[in-house]
C-alpha cells in the first residue's frame, strides 16, 4: 500500500474546499492508499482496518454466503473506513475525472461518519490506532497463551453481535440525571405505583404536596419533600438504592454481564481473556452503526458526488464519462435494492419537500388533492433539513419516516413478489403491490437486525446464566445455536440455558397454487398459513446441549 | 453448436448496440458489468441492498476472496488446529471438500474449498418459504404483472453442493484433487496405503507423430501418400496400363497429402487404476447424488495423494446399462437418467479389465455410488460379476445414499450383498458403507475410513 501521489492528492484537497463550501464538514486530514488486489486480498478480511486483529478465520474461505450479513454486520469492502484521520482506498489507474467523483463520494461518507449520531462513540478516538495496540496485546498473549487466545476469540466472536450498541450509544448522549430528580422519578414511577399501589387521587395529592414544597423553597423544596417521605416510609432508601444498582446493570448487554460476572474470567489465571472479549466487543461495537445506516451513507454519498462532480469546474468535458459511471451506480434496478440509488433519491425527494414546505403541519392538514400537488412554501431549508436528517437517523428511522407514497409513485417503485411457475419450471417475479405501506415494508424486513438476547438474571440461580431470546416472528438458526452456547459455558463457567421460540408445524390452509398463466391469485389469501410457535429451552452443561420444551 | 448459436447472438446484439450508438438514440448503456443481472430480473431477485460495496461499484474492484490454492500452506496450520481442537474437546471447526460453484462471474467453475463458519445466534430468514420472499423494484408494470423469470434450479446454486453445469471445471479438479487428497488424509488421519505396487510410473502422456491427418501437418508421410495419389488416379482412370505408370501425369488433389501430426499418446503406466461407478438413474435424482459424488471427489483426492498423482481413473455411469465417460467432470455433472441395473456396471468393469489387460500391472480399486435400488432384485445377475470383479480387485468399496423415504428397510443391493456372504468371505476386498440421504461431511468421511481401510 502506498498513498497516491502529489498531483492526486491536489485533486482530492480541491476537492475538500468545494465539498466544505458546499456545506459537508469533516476533519481536514485524510489518507488516501492505492491498493493493489494483493493488498486486498489482506484488507478485506480485516474488514479494511489494516490493523485488525489477527484471527485464523480470516484466512479460511467463509461458507454461508446467505446469512452473511447476519453473521458478519460489516462490509468488508468498503472504499473509506472510519478512522481519524479517515482512510480510503483506490485502485491506481484511476482517470482523474474518476478520482474527483469518487473523492467526492469518499468526501460525503466521512462527514456522514463524522456528523450522523448513530457514530458518536466513534468521534473520540482513532480505531486503526486502538486496533493496532490491540493486535499487539492479542500478539503477545499468543506468544504466551497459544491456541487458547484464539478459542476465546472465536467464543467471544459467537455472541459479538449481542452486543448493546443502543445502549452504548444511550450512554454517550443521554446527559446523566441528577441524583435528585432520579429519586423522584423512583419515588413517583416505580415506588408509589408498582411498590405502594397508591390511588390516583393520593398519587396527585403526592405531586401536589411536591409542587407545594418546590414554590415554597425552590432550592431546598426537594429535600423537604423527601424528609416526609421517609418519614412516612423508611424503607424508601433502600429500595431506591437497589434499585439504582440493578438499573445499571440491566443495561449491559451479555458480553458485558460475562465479563463482569463470570467466575470463571475472574480467576486469577484467567483474567488475561477479558481484555480479549473487550477487544471482540469493541471492534464489534464500532461496526454496529455501519450496517445500519448502509442505504442513507451510500445514498449521502452519491447525492453529493453529483452534486459536487457537476458543479466541478476543473473536470469540463468529461460529463458523458460520468454520466455513464453514475447510472451505472446509482440507476435503479428493476429488480433488486441498489441502496446507492434508493438513498439519493430519497435524499433528494426530501430535500425537495422540505424547499417546498410539506413537512410541516399545514401540509398535512390539506385535504383537496390539487392544493396539495400546488403546496410550495419555497422555505429555502431543504438542504439545512437534509444535513438535519443526515445527522439524526439510521436506516429505520430514514426509511420508515421518508418513504411515502408519494415517493414510491414519482419513482415507480413496486415490491416485486416471485412465485413458482410449476408447469414452465420456473420463478416468475410480478409486481406485488405499489402500496407505500407494502413497500416500506419489504425495505424494513431486509434491514440488519440480530436478534435480541438478553441475561435474565431473575432466573440466573445457581450461577446458571439463563438467556432469553425475545421472540420477534423469527426464529434462531438453529444449527448454530450449540456451538456458540458451548463458547458461552467456556466463558462463563457455569451451565448456560437459552429460552427461544421454535416452529412446532406450519398449517397450511391455502389451495394448492392454480393452473400456471391463470389470473394470479390475491396476495392476502395464498397467505392463509399459521405457524404454531412454541417456547423451548437449551441448556448447555459440561459442553452437551439438551432442549425441552417449556 | 448451442454455444455458437450464442454467440451469433450475443454479436448480433452488439452490433445492434453499436449502430443503435452511431445512430445517436442517445442510448448509452451502463459499463459497469451489472453483476448477477445478466439480462433476467430473476438474478437481481436475491441481492439485498447489503450486497452492494463501494469498491465494487465505484472503481470495480472486485471482491477478492483467497483461492483454496493459495492458502494451502496456512491450511497446514488450520488443520493442525483443527485436530488440536479435539483434543481439547471442542468441535471441529473447518470442512474441506465441498464443491463450490461461485456464481456471481456469470461463468460457473468448481472448485475445491476448505470452508468454516462463525456460529452466532442469528435469525433463521430461512423459515418463510421463498413465495413470500420480496424484493424492491421499478418501472413498469401492472400489480400482479409478470416482469421476468428465474430458473428454480437456481436457488440452490451460490455456495451449494452438487452437481451442475458448467465451463472449465475438469482443471480446477485435477490441480485441486492432490491438496484435497492431503488434507483429508492429514486432517482424518485416512490411513496410508502399504501395497503400493511394484512397477513404477515412467511417462503420463508422451508427444508422437503418431496420427495421421490429410491436407496439412508436421510431416509428410510420403509412402502413404503415394498410395492415396495412385488409388486417386486410378478412380480417375488416369492409369491406363498398371504396369507402367507414369508419375510426372499424376494428377495429385490436396486431399492426397497425407501427414503425421503431433499428438497426445497416453501411456497407462501408473500405479492405480480406480474404477468410479456411479448409479445415475431416475431414483437417484437429489441428494443421493451429491452425496455419492461428494464422497468419490474425496476418495478420488485421497487416491490421487497416496499414489502422488499416478492414479489412473476410469468413470462409469449406469443405469439399465453402463457407459464408459471420458474424465470426472462429465462423470460429476451427468444428469439422471432411466432405470437401475448394477450388473451393467459391474459387467463393464471386468469388460475394461480384460480387454486391457490391466489387472497384470495396476493395483485397482472399484468404488461405486448408488441408492440401493436395483431391478435385479436378488443380485442373481450382479453377484457373479462382482465375484468376477473380486478376483483382481484390490478393493471394491459400495456406498448407499438410501432415501428418506424408506429408511428402516434394507435397499436391494444391501439385501444380495449381505446374502451372498461375500462382505465376510472377502472382508479384506470388499466393503460396503450404507448412509442416510442426509449424511454431512464428517459422515462421508466416515464412510471413506470405512471404504478404504485396511
Amino acid at each position: 500500500m502506498e498513498l497516491i501521489n502529489q498531483h492526486t492528492k491536489r485533486i482530492m484537497e480541491g476537492c475538500k474546499e468545494r465539498a466544505a463550501a458546499a456545506g459537508l464538514r469533516f476533519e481536514k486530514e485524510s489518507l488516501e492508499y492505492i491498493v493493489t488486489n494483493r493488498d486486498l486480498l489482506e484488507l478485506t478480511p480485516k474488514l479494511m482496518i489494516p490493523t485488525l486483529y489477527d484471527y485464523w478465520v480470516h484466512e479460511v474461505e467463509v461458507l454461508r454466503e446467505k446469512g452473511r450479513y447476519e453473521l458478519y454486520p460489516s462490509n468488508p469492502y468498503e472504499t473509506v473506513i472510519n478512522t481519524r484521520p479517515a482512510i480510503s482506498y483506490y485502485n491506481d489507474n484511476n482517470p482523474d475525472w474518476l478520482n474527483v467523483m469518487i473523492f467526492y463520494h469518499v468526501l460525503a461518507h466521512i462527514d456522514f461518519f463524522q456528523n450522523n449520531l448513530y457514530f458518536r462513540h466513534t468521534w473520540d478516538y482513532d480505531f486503526t490506532g486502538q486496533a493496532l495496540s490491540d493486535k499487539r496485546m492479542i500478539a503477545q498473549l499468543r506468544s504466551e497463551k497459544g491456541r487458547w487466545v484464539d478459542y476465546v476469540i472465536e467464543f467471544a466472536r459467537g455472541i459479538d453481535n449481542l452486543v448493546g450498541f443502543h445502549a452504548e450509544l444511550a450512554r454517550l448522549t443521554r446527559p446523566e440525571p441528577s441524583a435528585r430528580s432520579r429519586m423522584l422519578d423512583f419515588y413517583f414511577d416505580h415506588f408509589l405505583q408498582q411498590g405502594r399501589r397508591v390511588k390516583t387521587a393520593n398519587f396527585i395529592q403526592e405531586v401536589e404536596r411536591y409542587n407545594a414544597c418546590r414554590r415554597e423553597s425552590p432550592d431546598h423544596g426537594e429535600q423537604v419533600f423527601f424528609a416526609e417521605v421517609l418519614r412516612k416510609y423508611p424503607e424508601f432508601d433502600s429500595l431506591y438504592k437497589k434499585s439504582l444498582e440493578t438499573k445499571a446493570a440491566r443495561r449491559h448487554d451479555v458480553m458485558q454481564f460475562i465479563l463482569e460476572r463470570s467466575e470463571f474470567l475472574s480467576k486469577e489465571k484467567n483474567r488475561w481473556m477479558k481484555p480479549v472479549v473487550e477487544v471482540v466487543r469493541k471492534t464489534s461495537l464500532f461496526f454496529q452503526p455501519q450496517i445500519r445506516t448502509k442505504i442513507m451513507n451510500e445514498g449521502w454519498a452519491s447525492y453529493w458526488h453529483e452534486q459536487l462532480f457537476l458543479q466541478d469546474d476543473r473536470i469540463c468535458g468529461h460529463e458523458v464519462d460520468f454520466a455513464r459511471v453514475h447510472a451505472g451506480v446509482t440507476a435503479m434496478p428493476r429488480v433488486g435494492l441498489n441502496p446507492y440509488a434508493l438513498g439519493m433519491r430519497l435524499f433528494a425527494h426530501i430535500k425537495e419537500l422540505a424547499e417546498k414546505g410539506r413537512y410541516s403541519l399545514d401540509y398535512r392538514r390539506l385535504t383537496d388533492r390539487r392544493e396539495r400537488e400546488r403546496y410550495d412554501r419555497q422555505t429555502g431549508r431543504g438542504r439545512e433539513f437534509v444535513f438535519k436528517v443526515r445527522e439524526d437517523l439510521n436506516d429505520f428511522l430514514f426509511i420508515n419516516t421518508f418513504v411515502d407514497q408519494d415517493f414510491v409513485d414519482r419513482y415507480r417503485l413496486f415490491v416485486a413478489g416471485r412465485r413458482l411457475n410449476e408447469g414452465r419450471g420456473v420463478w416468475e417475479i410480478y409486481v406485488k403491490s405499489r402500496s407505500a405501506v407494502d413497500y416500506r415494508a419489504m425495505l424494513l424486513s431486509q434491514l440488519y437486525h440480530p436478534p435480541r438476547v438478553e441475561v435474565d438474571r431473575t432466573r440466573s440461580e445457581n450461577g446458571e446464566l439463563a438467556l432469553v431470546h425475545r421472540f420477534e416472528g423469527k426464529p434462531l438458526v438453529r444449527d448454530f445455536i450449540a456451538n456458540t452456547l458451548l463458547g458461552i459455558e467456556f466463558l462463563w463457567g457455569r451451565p448456560v440455558t437459552l429460552e427461544t421460540s421454535e416452529i412446532v408445524r406450519t398449517e397450511s390452509a391455502a389451495a394448492a397454487p392454480g393452473p400456471p398463466g391463470a389470473q394470479p391469485p390475491p396476495p392476502r389469501e395464498r397467505r392463509a398459513e399459521t405457524t404454531v410457535w412454541q417456547r423451548v429451552r437449551y441448556t448447555m452443561k459440561e459442553r452437551k446441549l439438551t432442549r425441552d420444551v417449556i | 453448436m448451442d454455444e455458437t448459436l450464442k454467440r451469433t447472438e450475443r454479436t448480433r446484439e452488439s452490433e445492434e448496440r453499436l449502430r443503435r450508438g452511431r445512430e445517436g438514440e442517445g442510448a448509452h448503456h451502463p459499463p459497469a458489468p451489472q453483476p448477477a443481472a445478466a439480462g433476467s430480473a430473476g438474478g437481481a431477485f436475491d441481492r439485498g441492498p447489503y450486497a452492494f460495496h463501494d469498491l465494487e461499484a465505484l472503481q470495480h474492484l472486485a471482491a477478492m476472496h483467497p483461492s483454496a490454492g493459495a492458502n494451502i500452506r496456512s491450511l497446514d496450520e488450520l488443520l493442525e488446529r483443527d485436530r488440536q481442537r479435539e483434543q481439547d474437546g471442542f468441535p471441529r471447526k473447518i470442512n474441506v471438500g465441498r464443491l463450490i460453484k461461485p456464481g456471481r462471474s456469470g461463468r460457473q467453475k468448481v472448485v475445491i474449498v476448505p470452508t468454516t463458519v462463525e456460529e452466532k445466534l442469528i435469525h433463521d430468514t430461512a423459515v418463510r418459504s421463498a413465495e413470500d420472499a420480496s424484493q424492491g423494484g421499478s418501472g413498469e408494470g401492472e400489480p400482479g404483472e409478470v416482469i421476468g423469470e428465474q430458473p428454480v434450479r437456481e436457488e440452490e446454486q451460490p455456495g451449494a453442493a452438487g452437481p451442475g453445469q458448467g465451463e472449465g471445471g475438469p482443471h480446477e479438479m485435477e490441480s485441486n484433487a492432490y491438496d484435497l487428497g492431503r488434507i483429508l488424509t492429514e486432517k482424518f488421519q485416512l490411513p496410508n496405503l502399504t501395497d503400493k505396487g511394484k512397477k513404477r510410473s515412467l511417462t503420463r502422456i508422451s508427444y508422437d507423430l503418431t496420427d495421421r491427418h490429410r491436407g496439412f501437418g508436421q510431416l509428410l508421410d510420403k509412402k502413404a501418400t503415394l498410395r492415396r495419389i495412385v488409388e486417386t488416379n486410378l478412380h480417375l482412370g488416369n492409369i491406363p496400363d498398371v504396369g507402367r505408370i507414369d508419375p510426372s501425369r499424376f494428377l495429385v488433389a490436396p486431399g492426397d497429402k497425407v501427414y503425421r501430426v503431433l499428438s497426445p499418446e497416453k501411456d497407462y503406466e501408473s500405479q492405480a487404476m480406480v474404477f468410479f461407478l456411479r448409479d445415475y438413474s431416475g431414483s437417484m435424482e437429489g441428494q443421493s447424488t451429491v452425496l455419492v459424488v461428494a464422497q468419490h471427489v474425496m476418495i478420488y483426492s485421497w487416491l490421487m495423494y497416496q499414489y502422488a498423482m499416478q492414479v489412473e481413473t476410469r468413470f462409469i455411469l449406469h443405469d439399465t446399462e453402463a457407459k464408459e465417460v471420458p474424465d470426472f467432470y462429465t462423470y460429476y455433472n451427468s444428469k439422471v437418467a432411466g432405470g437401475t441395473q448394477v450388473a451393467s456396471a459391474y459387467a463393464l468393469v471386468n469388460e475394461i479389465v480384460e480387454r486391457d489387460n490391466i489387472a497384470r500391472d495396476y493395483n485397482i480399486y472399484i468404488f461405486h455410488g448408488t441408492d440401493g435400488d436395483d431391478w435385479d432384485r436378488d443380485g442373481s445377475q450382479t453377484i457373479p460379476q462382482l465375484r468376477r470383479m473380486l478376483a483382481y480387485a484390490n478393493r471394491v468399496g459400495v456406498t448407499i445414499a438410501r432415501h428418506g423415504r424408506d429408511e428402516a428397510q434394507p435397499t436391494e443391493v444391501e439385501n444380495y450383498l449381505r446374502r451372498s456372504g461375500l462382505l465376510e468371505e472377502k472382508a479384506r476386498l470388499l466393503r460396503m458403507d450404507v448412509m442416510r440421504e442426509d449424511a454431512d461431511e464428517p459422515r462421508l468421511i466416515e464412510g471413506i475410513k470405512k471404504l478404504i481401510a485396511e
